[in-house]
């Protein structure tokens, strides 16, 4: 981009000292950006930095307090989420918003259409889309059901409904959390094309090597202030994440893994399909002391399934499991945490904690049976109160007190106060699934290094995680979940990204099942 | 407009917006006697007269109470565990029948140990009235709110056909009553002379020990975890339905001692008009006390004095006694609403 042509400087967005509070928090501080025509920038910054209210605002779901949007050189009225979609801003969600059991083209035409029309006109609108998906080189078929439709393909119909629409600039939110790296490259591919075509784009990412390898521009966001902006060819992803954090990026380093006997084993495990996500298949696994186990997959391939099944959740229906030796038909949830199972469930919210519990009361929802917690049925609350302080001090909890209410805490705290409490007991067993999602760099640093400590001390870690990177940094072996089957353990360092990219789309098992 | 989570509400608005609340039901409460045709401040100061201003006033408040701290008990205590029990209802009466089977039964027995009995089997027989819909929704996902409101109907029509039948009072002149009491069968008085039974007693220590329960002991711990995030507690280890069934035979338990301390305490015989719905009241009274199980006794107090009231108001001034069911109704809705309010606040845009 060199910005020489008129076209080039078009301003097609641009945001003028946008500031937005919440009670005492300043979300967004007097934020002002442009966007032009055919130009893709990235919106950098960790959880809660300000990206999502800045969209919101654009969006018109909250009132700034201060500022204005102007799109294409128009004012937008403030709170009307109607005037931005008019304007021609389309957005793609990090979470789809579409309707499961109509087809591709019903989908897209959702909305599009007054409420008093006999027939849809579906045939013109088929016609529509086929030639955008030709054009944008986003494949899929206008008459398959969208819940046939994979992952990566229902975010290529969210950016068709927005082409439908005619917009002209596309907000992508986190767009390739849920994609495999190959799916992730034709998504750039699309994005290429479309501001070759002259749509403009903001990309909302915390990745850094996708934002260097697919934006022109990157502003930087931090505590609700746009705090650097910079050209990606004069920048470097070290640089960037520097900004981001506000400071120097702690590397990890993990030593070299010392594996001892397998703690826990499954051998041949099927467990039944639920509702949305496939059931395992045929599973065998083992994890042994001082090793930490990476899964690597595409949500919703079984990762659930085997995280429920270790967490004592779900039974199998055929196979057998082997924890320490001895052949078990299944165990319940109490009996993983009586086995020394420690888990860190995926939904730290609704699973993890009780919003509205203490953190002393969550400190002890595992144990609150056992001395010295409690006696015969009588809680002890100076005990437990003890407990909660400790984690509190050795985990580095912020938080009024622990009599705080766990809402009350940010995501990285609440996290860290679930480590604690299951991992002061010592556990053998460590399954942390997605431990670090939605977490800031500096939490997820910390609950990384206490991983490895763990590991050293001798647990058997099983860490699923969605993100590739996160994955390959910390396992000491790698298996990859695709429909509920799972590869053969890769060790670390036999495998690049986009290998492991082919076996979460599928390949490699076709042989293997 | 939307609302926003407050972080900390501050004092002035945990007690502030409760006392509005009130204020506001005073102010409907005196439109309601305007629309009647009364004069407002005469009906109010009746019906604080009729509730609390004298010694007999005060002693009917506190008897009318009784029944209502325990079925406000048996509703906070379900409720902390979202285990919806509509039915107290249907386990005060099952605990009535029981008390007068035992007490009109030659069984020999002194007083104190045959009070000790009637009132031990009277809760086991509520806990046995909501057992089956709780298992029915542990087993089976059957929604509890209809179950326990159709066992209530059911309920009072096997009464009318014990009290017709095979409970029937030979002596009765042909009333659908049953026979009374022994002697020893009735709980004594506390104070002679004072019209007050030893029920409203075991009512204040029942809310006591519902209150040690809940804020000192494991089950009590479960019970809260499990109303507050049965997912959570489910993932934890707790065992979700085992604590839904040991709720129920407390919630069952607490509701069935409203009709043992009606029979043995007040009427000495069962009859259809036992209970006017104290069932249904409690949950007034457990909403109205936010389900704290201490707070039920000011709570049924207060619900007790306002029926007690009217009554004696409706005598005196010729306004309906159905101002006390909307005064009530008025009052819940408020309250709720200065519930809600002081964890959020209104916010536009």
């Amino acid at each position: 981009m060199t910005g020489t042509t008129q076209e080039a400087r078009d301003i097609v967005l641009r945001l003028d000292g946008i500031t937005k509070r919440f009670g005492p928090l300043v979300a967004n501080d007097a934020i002002s950006l442009t966007l032009n025509r055919g130009e893709i920038i990235a919106l950098l910054g960790e959880n809660g930095a300000g990206k999502t209210t800045l969209m919101n605002i654009l969006f018109g779901h909250y009132t700034a307090d201060a500022g204005q949007v102007e799109v294409f050189g128009k004012l937008l009225p403030p709170g009307q989420p109607r005037a931005a979609l008019a304007a021609g801003v389309g957005m793609v969600h990090q979470h789809f918003t579409l309707a499961d059991h109509l087809t591709v083209t019903e989908n897209i035409l959702l909305g599009t259409q007054p409420l008093w029309q006999l027939g849809l006109g579906l045939g013109v609108a088929r016609d529509k889309i086929a030639r955008l998906s030709a054009d944008f080189g986003l494949a899929v078929h206008p008459d398959a059901k969208v819940s046939a439709l994979s992952v990566g393909e229902r975010q290529r119909v969210e950016i068709l409904k927005a082409l439908y629409r005619d917009a002209r600039i596309l907000i992508l939110d986190e767009p390739t959390a849920v994609l495999t790296p190959q799916e992730t490259d034709a998504l750039f591919e699309t994005l290429k094309k479309a501001v070759a075509r002259g749509l403009s784009i903001v990309f909302i990412s915390h990745k850094l090597h996708e934002v260097m390898a697919v934006a022109d521009r990157c502003l930087v966001l931090r505590h609700g202030k746009l705090v650097a902006e910079r050209d990606t060819h004069q920048t470097s992803g070290a640089e960037l994440a520097a900004l981001m954090v506000g400071g120097a990026v702690p590397e990890l380093s993990p030593s070299t893994a010392k594996p001892g006997a397998p703690l826990l084993m499954l051998s041949r495990v099927t467990t039944p399909d639920a509702e949305a996500a496939p059931g395992l298949k045929d599973v065998t696994l083992t994890l042994r002391a001082g090793e930490i186990t990476g899964l690597a997959g595409v949500s919703g391939n079984g990762q659930a399934a085997l995280s429920d099944l270790i967490g004592g959740l779900i039974r199998p229906e055929s196979g057998t499991l082997e924890l320490a030796g001895a052949t078990v038909a299944a165990w319940s949830a109490h009996d993983a945490i009586l086995a020394g199972i420690a888990r860190i469930p995926e939904d730290r919210h609704k699973t993890g904690t009780i919003a509205d519990f203490s953190l002393t009361e969550n400190a002890i929802l595992e144990r609150y049976r056992e001395a010295p917690f409690s006696r015969k049925g009588w809680m002890n609350w100076g005990a437990a109160e003890g407990f909660a302080r400790d984690i509190i001090q050795t985990y580095d909890v912020r938080c009024p007190g622990p009599d705080a209410r766990i809402r009350l805490l940010s995501g990285g705290n609440m996290q860290k106060l679930i480590l604690g409490r299951v991992l002061e007991p010592g556990p053998k067993v460590i399954l942390a699934n997605q431990p670090v999602r939605g977490l800031d760099i500096g939490a997820i640093t910390f609950i990384h290094s206490r991983l490895i400590a763990a590991r050293d001390a001798g647990a058997a870690v099983l860490l699923i995680s969605e993100d590739l990177d996160e994955v390959l940094k910390l396992s000491d072996v790698v298996h990859v979940i695709y429909e509920g089957r799972l590869s053969p353990g890769f060790a670390r360092g036999s495998m690049g990204p986009a290998d492991l990219g082919l076996w979460m789309a599928g390949q490699g098992f076709d042989h293997a099942a | 407009m939307r609302l926003e989570p407050i972080a900390n509400p501050s004092l002035a608005r945990r007690i502030g917006l409760p006392v509005l609340a009130l204020a506001m039901t005073v102010v409907c409460g005196s439109l309601l006697a305007l629309t009647a045709g009364a004069d407002p401040f005469d009906t109010l100061r009746l019906i604080v007269v009729g509730a609390v201003g004298s010694k007999f006033a005060l002693l009917e408040t506190l008897n009318r109470a009784t029944p209502l701290i325990f079925t406000g008990l048996a509703v906070a205590v379900a409720f902390r565990a979202r285990l919806w029990n509509i039915g107290a209802e249907a386990q005060l009466y099952a605990g009535a029948i029981v008390t007068v089977l035992i007490g009109t039964g030659a069984t020999g027995l002194p007083a104190l140990p045959l009070l000790l009995v009637a009132g031990i089997a009277a809760m086991f027989a509520g806990a046995a009235v909501l057992i089956p819909p709780v298992l029915l929704k542990t087993r089976l996902g059957v929604d509890e709110v209809v179950t326990t409101l159709l066992i209530n109907f059911i309920m009072l029509l096997f009464v009318s056909y014990l009290l017709e039948g095979p409970m029937k009072d030979p002596a009765g002149m042909g009333w659908p009553k049953s026979t009374a009491l022994a002697k020893e069968a009735r709980l004594p008085r506390i104070v002679d002379g004072l019209r007050l039974h030893w029920g409203f007693a075991l009512a204040i220590l029942s809310a006591i020990a519902v209150w040690v329960i809940q804020t000192r002991t494991t089950l009590g711990y479960e019970i809260r975890a499990v109303g507050l995030n049965a997912k959570a507690a489910k993932f934890a280890g707790i065992p979700v339905n085992g604590v839904l069934v040991k709720t129920a035979l407390l919630s069952g338990g607490l509701a069935a001692l409203a009709g043992y301390s009606e029979v043995a305490g007040l009427k000495g015989h069962l009859s259809l008009d036992l209970s006017p719905g104290f069932g249904y009241t409690g949950i007034i009274v457990a909403m109205l006390a936010l389900l704290n199980p201490l707070g039920v006794i000011p709570s049924a107090i207060f619900v007790a004095g306002i029926f007690v009231g009217a009554n004696s108001m409706s005598r005196a001034a010729s306004v309906p006694t159905y101002i006390a069911d909307m005064l009530l109704a008025i009052a819940l809705l408020f309250m709720v609403l200065a519930i809600l309010l002081t964890r959020y606040r209104v916010k536009r845009g």
